[in-house]
């Protein structure tokens, strides 16, 4: 009875870690499939190409005209990343302490965002921008990625506040500190670190973020993700192995700032912070 | 079977031995050799700071942790390698561990559904473990609506209403308050005394395992300093660490000056600058000289002047109900810790006594 | 605001709306909030609002036209079959494969690594896991070759540009999304409850099923609405990887075709209306069957 047990339990542990093997395995296969046809000469009906070369690179840089999408992505992402900051962590710290009336309500204001899944609001987001002409402009860009981006500062940064002992900020301001000063001297020192938390993931939220920006973007106004989305549906008129030259372009950058922002938190920070909300 | 002609269910047993039970954590060695038999009825406290092994050495007898040494057996079955819910032993967890879901009920009868006891006879020793605890009214509560003392309860009716052979708990005063730490103690005290299961009580406070225990063990650094009756551990610890947790506050080192045998026993003095005590030898004094000093405060009285007494002035006094407590310092820099009936005041001369009897002398710790 | 408050003796002057708004928790530190909420209440509720009023403002017919015809038509009505039948058996199986993942996964020493490789698919996006799956799973991709000379095939499985091939994509990005949500939920069960369970008599499996699962059905629940959401709203991957004119017709395709192709805000809006409301519904279904549960903490005692 209790061998029997304990096969069936390996028998169990091994079918979970096949499972994970074959996730991980899957998935590293795919990022691969796309790395050596961005280098390949030409791959066609082999295991691995016949030669490997780097002009899909050069070519997707001519191509795509990626130095105006990245100085684009670059420029919206870094907007996107100070002005949620800025929105986002005094809500955080009202939040995190104090007891209002209302309190609830403007929670919940701060988590539909987050629970509501970008396309499903985008398109009438999109509808409301162009109305007022900011469809199509960096502007409109900056504020539709911004709509996901605030609320998810304020989760991440309400617990981070909660856990820094009032008691400093009144021991600050019983030795004199006005507002300003306790924010400059005593609260932003003690932030940093959650910010410093939340602005990377925020970063490398918005660089893979496709559908807002694709709804609002004009051709002067892609991003990286968007851009590929066009080249990658545009395919057959350009080569595969520009279009994954782009691609590699694309993961390199999300990947560099994604072990950056790993090396500061915890990975299930990336997925939303429910548990601690609902 | 003859033995179990005599026992009322198949709970009973005659003792649980710990045969050189020992857990290590990544070659640290949590807890050394340990040999404990438990006889039946008999409360036991596994005392230590924390860190000393004394968890540990809870976990694996009820079998959370597995060992890395020795073995474990009640009467002549080994249960060592069984897995926690094979050995049927109750358990009280420190922060109650109640299931968060379940009623206080529910909770309880836990292990009884796991067991599968008919639902009549379950329902009906729930309702006595219920009462046994004195939560009558709260049966179809939630863990989360009662008080820390309330859960405390639960949590001993859960681990009682199965009937163990033992019951395990852990530090389970811990979470308390003062005031109701007392009335906790009381309480288990009580269930002890009417149920008579035996129990292996963790715990890091002195008081709650003089109070309650039948025999402690007092663990160090995962080794057993020793076993011992309260009585025993009070008034002859075994070695300067037990004598320091078990309150002797005034510890110093001076040199060996003669033996003396006064027909009561061995006595031995020890001179440190131009002080002398007279005290009883604990352990084999090496040829070192140096010899350690250990007495409790209640045992150190102000007297009049005279050559046996050691004379200091009062540092700090503290009023503590009865009497007082207070400190004195020596002329050569000796702190002693005392107990007066009378107020003093500061800087007042006083002149100390303890009884020979009452002093011990232990070699002196290496190093120290 | 003006404060002359002293002037007049606090008889039975009502308190300033200074005071009231105090009372009720309002000063300057909580106004903080005001710009963020502000904010979402310009960006994201007003936009909804405004599209839920659009979408009775058809380009012609009367106010309910855009609906009926969504609903007369199957090209648009079977779309949202269509979505459901892609997501609802995508997150099942993720739900499905993270529970035991979990579980073996949560007391690991490098758990953190492997939570890392995980993490890979969220931050790469919809767009490049769809362009790495064409590569990878294409006729003459890795994965067919693999099939072949494994003998498990005779010839290239058809994955890409159909069904599949978008399953697949919803498995690859749903998944690491769900398993994160699943591990925090039980890394967060006190391991002293299913150590209680134990020592009362309970085995691995009976600790599941009277402990765990009560306490993890909660938020089980919250990690299903999430994933389902995400993956009825599934887009690029739909385009890209799927067969959009047919099999993979989502309805987040109709809507951008209303929106972009057709320039028909209204009906566009409508659908997205349809869309947030079919969400809803599977949303407040599973919520509600969630309320039969203990929701609470998932310590024990005091904590």
């Amino acid at each position: 009875m209790a061998r029997g047990a304990t096969l069936m339990s390996k028998a169990w542990n091994s079918l979970v870690w096949l499972t994970i093997g074959f996730f991980v395995v899957n998935l590293l296969a795919l990022i691969g499939a796309v790395a050596v046809n961005s280098f390949a000469t030409r791959w066609l009906g082999t295991w691995f190409p016949p030669g490997y070369t780097t002009r899909w690179y050069f070519a997707a840089w001519d191509e795509f005209q990626l130095s105006d999408v990245l100085l684009v992505t670059m420029e919206v992402v870094l907007a996107v990343v100070v002005l949620s900051l800025l929105i986002g962590v005094p809500a955080a710290y009202t939040l995190a302490r104090r007891e209002f009336a209302g309190k609830r309500l403007v929670t919940l204001l701060f988590v539909l965002p987050l629970l509501v899944p970008p396309i499903t609001y985008g398109i009438p987001m999109a509808t409301v921008l162009y109305q007022l002409h900011l469809a199509g402009t960096m502007t409109g860009v900056i504020l539709a990625n911004l709509v996901p981006t605030v609320p998810f500062v304020i989760l991440v940064m309400t617990p981070f506040i909660e856990q820094i002992d009032p008691k400093l900020e009144s021991a600050a301001r019983v030795f004199g500190a006005n507002t300003l000063r306790v924010f400059l001297h005593v609260l932003v020192p003690l932030l940093a670190p959650g910010m410093l938390a939340a602005g990377l993931l925020v970063l490398v939220r918005t660089v893979a973020m496709f559908e807002l920006t694709f709804l609002t973007a004009g051709p002067s106004s892609q991003t990286l993700v968007v851009a590929l989305y066009y080249s990658v549906f545009a395919a057959g008129v350009r080569a595969g192995q520009s279009v994954d030259a782009m691609a590699m372009i694309y993961m390199a950058t999300t990947l560099v700032w994604l072990f950056i922002a790993l090396r500061f938190v915890d990975p299930t920070q990336l997925v939303t912070r429910v548990k601690k909300t609902s | 079977m003859p033995r179990a002609e005599g026992a009322r269910q198949h709970g009973e047993f005659g003792e649980i031995r710990l045969d050189r039970v020992s857990r290590g954590f990544d070659g640290v060695m949590a807890l050394q050799d340990l040999d404990l038999t438990i006889r039946r009825g008999e409360f036991i406290a596994f005392l230590g700071p924390s860190g000393c092994g004394k968890s540990t050495a809870l976990n694996c007898v009820a079998g959370l942790l597995s060992l890395t040494g020795g073995s474990i057996w009640v009467d002549d079955r080994r249960i060592d390698e069984l897995p926690p819910e094979r050995r049927g032993f109750g358990m009280v967890f420190q922060n109650y561990a109640l299931f968060p879901h379940m009623t206080v009920r529910k909770n309880i009868g836990f292990g009884l559904a796991m067991r599968g006891v008919p639902k009549a006879e379950a329902e009906a020793r729930i309702d006595a473990a219920i009462r046994l605890v004195q939560l009558e009214a709260h049966g179809t509560k939630l863990p989360g609506q009662l008080s820390g003392g309330q859960q405390q309860r639960v949590a001993i009716a859960r681990a009682i209403v199965v009937q163990p052979p033992l019951v395990l708990m852990d530090e389970p005063l811990s979470n308390l308050d003062a005031r109701l730490r007392l009335e906790m103690r009381h309480e288990i005290r009580r269930i002890h005394q009417e149920l008579g299961r035996s129990t292996v009580y963790v715990t890091h406070d002195q008081d709650e395992a003089l109070s309650l225990a039948d025999r402690i063990v007092v663990l160090r650094e995962g080794r057993v300093r020793q076993i011992g009756t309260p009585e025993e551990l009070y008034a002859r610890p075994a070695t300067l660490d037990v004598a320091r947790f078990m309150g002797y506050r005034n510890v110093f080192e001076g040199e060996l000056d003669h033996w003396q045998d006064g027909g009561q026993g061995e006595r031995v003095a020890v001179r440190r600058h131009d002080l002398r005590v007279v005290g009883m030898p604990r352990e084999a004094l090496g040829s070192g000289r140096r010899a350690a000093v250990a007495i409790r405060p209640e045992d150190v009285l102000p007297g009049p002047e005279g050559e046996d007494a050691i004379s200091g002035v009062v540092e700090s006094v503290e009023f503590i109900g009865r009497e007082y407590a207070a400190t004195a310092l020596t002329p050569t820099g000796l702190m002693l810790h005392f107990r007066s009936h009378q107020r003093l005041h500061l800087d007042e001369p006083v002149h100390l006594r303890a009884a020979p009897e009452r002093v011990l002398v232990f070699a002196a710790e290496e190093g120290a | 605001m003006t404060i002359h408050v002293a002037d007049h003796p606090p008889a039975a002057a009502r308190p300033t709306l200074r005071r009231r708004m105090a009372a009720a928790g309002w000063d300057r530190t909580t106004l903080l909030v005001v710009p963020a909420a502000l904010f979402v209440l310009l960006l994201f509720i007003y936009p909804f609002i405004y599209g839920l009023i659009l979408s009775f403002e058809p380009m012609k017919g009367g106010a309910f036209s855009n609906y009926t015809a969504f609903f007369s038509d199957p090209y648009l009505y079977d779309t949202i079959g269509t979505t459901m039948w892609l997501a609802l058996p995508a997150t099942v199986l993720n739900m499905a494969l993270a529970m035991p993942i979990a579980f073996r996964v949560r007391n690991l020493r490098w758990q953190r690594a492997l939570t890392t490789i995980l993490v890979i698919p969220i931050t790469l996006g919809t767009v490049l896991v769809a362009e790495g799956l064409l590569t990878y799973l294409g006729p003459q991709g890795w994965l067919n070759r693999t099939l072949i000379e494994l003998g498990l095939s005779s010839g290239p499985v058809r994955l890409t540009h159909n069904y599949w091939g978008v399953f697949l994509s919803l498995v690859i990005t749903g998944f690491p999304f769900v398993f994160l949500l699943t591990l925090s939920y039980v890394t967060g069960i006190d391991p002293a409850l299913p150590a209680a369970a134990a020592t009362l008599g309970a085995g691995p499996s009976r600790q599941f099923r009277h402990i765990f699962l009560p306490l993890l059905v909660p938020g089980l629940a919250i990690a299903f609405c999430l994933a389902f959401v995400q993956a009825y709203s599934v887009f690029p991957s739909a385009v890209l990887l799927g067969a959009p004119a047919g099999p993979t017709r989502v309805i987040s395709i109709a809507a951008y075709q209303a929106a972009f192709e057709q320039y028909d805000y209204s009906m566009a809006s409508a659908i997205a209306m349809i869309m947030a409301a079919v969400q809803l519904v599977v949303v407040v279904a599973v919520l509600a069957g969630r309320r039969l549960f203990y929701r609470g903490p998932m310590g024990s005692g005091k904590g």
